[in-house]
């Protein structure tokens, strides 16, 4: 291990690291968006549109981000759809992460029992206020230990996204290897960034998740 | 219609080597689970003992594997353990190692969850009727665990096999690097082979994990209570 090696590599793992984390960002920002539209559409029982949400969410389930990966860069510019490789890290995963994200907001509204939203109509509450009020904040709870759990598994999905071309921590640790056979210092400095980018968001995850449990009533 | 390159599919034995492809994931994710089932389950009973050192290793074993990436874990090993001992690791071999020390991990915290969830007057009234601790474990806990914990291992089956996709990077030949031999076999007669073999690749994963996920649902649904 030389520490000179590893000084002069920082800067390489701190602009990887930027693009890891910008791509992640937006791209679970826009997974958690379609997990939110995919789990109305599933609770309310939407004709048809449960029946596509019902196929994106097994297909996205049951493939590798990597695949999904590949055929967004590799394929569908075959059939006219351009792509560029940052557009396709974060349609890839929004794809893969609007499935999981639906499924754990999904599985948090049907915890709740209808009774809870009987009452709410029975208190003269209308369909809005009983969401906003009732049913949100108790299904929000719920949701929150899968819903963290999604955020650091696509913040680590994210270290596919070498094989688009994109530069990114892993991209950075293989080039150096393969240019310079610095193979410790290279894999040192990449599990350290992976902790300094993982590490915080799980110690977070497990305070708002101690912070929420105030649901499951009476158990 | 534009030209979706799916008839490469179909000339010589591409489809057959596709397949062959997808049965060296395949190899590589049902050896691993074999070997971190049971090393899973091992471990998670461990975990539940009160032994805080124990305790503490085992909790730093499983955060290690939840926060590192597989993908990092594949190049540790790979390219990192390979320098420091100096020994000769396959592709294959090293992607063993890898999924079997993140399997036992994912495993061990399944098991430690079914048998936290058991209720604690369950042990208590099995040593208050004088089982011992094997007994407790062999005759109360271990049959009502058991169906709490096999749709779960189900799905960490589909999870490993997503999850060889992975062993292309470290230079596996398995469906996607076969698909890509074909594509740049093909670059003249098929230019947009790559459309169609990567549309059948993800097609070929998804029949190897759905109808497993669909098993764990049901087994799920149907043991709930």
């Amino acid at each position: 291990m030389n520490w000179d090696v590893i000084s002069e590599y920082i800067p390489l793992y701190v602009e990887a690291a930027k693009l890891t984390v910008k791509l992640g960002v937006i791209g679970i920002i826009i997974a958690i968006l379609v997990g939110i539209v995919c789990a109305i559409i599933s609770y309310y029982k939407v004709p048809v549109l449960k029946q596509i949400t019902q196929v994106y969410i097994e297909l996205s389930r049951n493939t590798p981000l990597l695949i999904q990966l590949f055929f967004i860069y590799y394929g569908l510019p075959k059939i006219g759809i351009p792509t560029n490789p940052e557009a396709c890290g974060i349609v890839g995963l929004a794809f893969l992460g609007g499935s999981y994200m639906a499924e754990a907001f999904r599985s948090g509204l049907e915890a709740i029992e209808p009774i809870q939203e009987e009452s709410a109509y029975s208190l003269g509450m209308n369909k809005i206020q009983t969401m906003r009020f009732v049913i949100i904040p108790q299904a929000a709870a719920i949701s929150v230990p899968a819903f963290v759990a999604n955020i650091i598994f696509l913040l680590k999905e994210t270290s596919v996204f070498s094989a688009v071309s994109l530069l990114d921590l892993m991209f950075t640790a293989k080039d150096l290897i393969g240019l310079y056979y610095k193979t410790s210092e290279a894999l040192f400095l990449l599990v350290v960034f992976y902790l300094i980018i993982l590490l915080p968001v799980s110690v977070l995850g497990t305070l708002l998740e101690r912070r929420l449990r105030y649901a499951g009533f009476g158990s | 219609m534009p030209d979706l390159g799916l008839e490469v599919l179909f000339k010589g034995t591409n489809m057959l080597r596709l397949l062959g492809g997808l049965g060296v994931a395949l190899k590589i994710s049902l050896i691993a689970v074999a070997i971190s089932i049971p090393l899973g389950i091992l471990l998670g009973s461990l975990m539940t003992w009160k032994n805080p050192v124990a305790r503490a290793i085992l909790r730093l074993y499983l955060e290690t594997v939840r926060i590192m990436p597989q993908l990092v874990l594949l190049f540790l090993v790979y390219f990192g353990t390979t320098r420091w001992f100096g020994w000769n690791l396959s592709g294959e071999l090293a992607s063993i190692i890898v999924f079997v020390f993140w399997g036992a991990a994912e495993m061990s915290d399944l098991v430690r969850g079914a048998l936290i969830s058991i209720p604690r007057h369950q042990y208590e009234s099995a040593e208050v009727l004088g089982l011992n601790k094997v007994q407790t474990y062999v005759f109360v806990i271990i049959p009502q665990t058991v169906r709490r914990l096999i749709p779960l291992s189900i799905n960490l089956i589909t999870r490993m096999i997503k999850t060889t996709s992975l062993i292309l990077m470290i230079g596996v030949i398995e469906a996607m690097k076969v698909g890509q031999q074909i594509i740049e076999a093909n670059r003249m007669s098929s230019p947009n082979a790559a459309f169609g073999i990567y549309l059948a690749v993800f097609f070929l994963y998804f029949i190897a994990c759905w109808p497993i996920s669909l098993l764990a649902g049901y087994l799920e649904r149907r043991w709930k209570n």
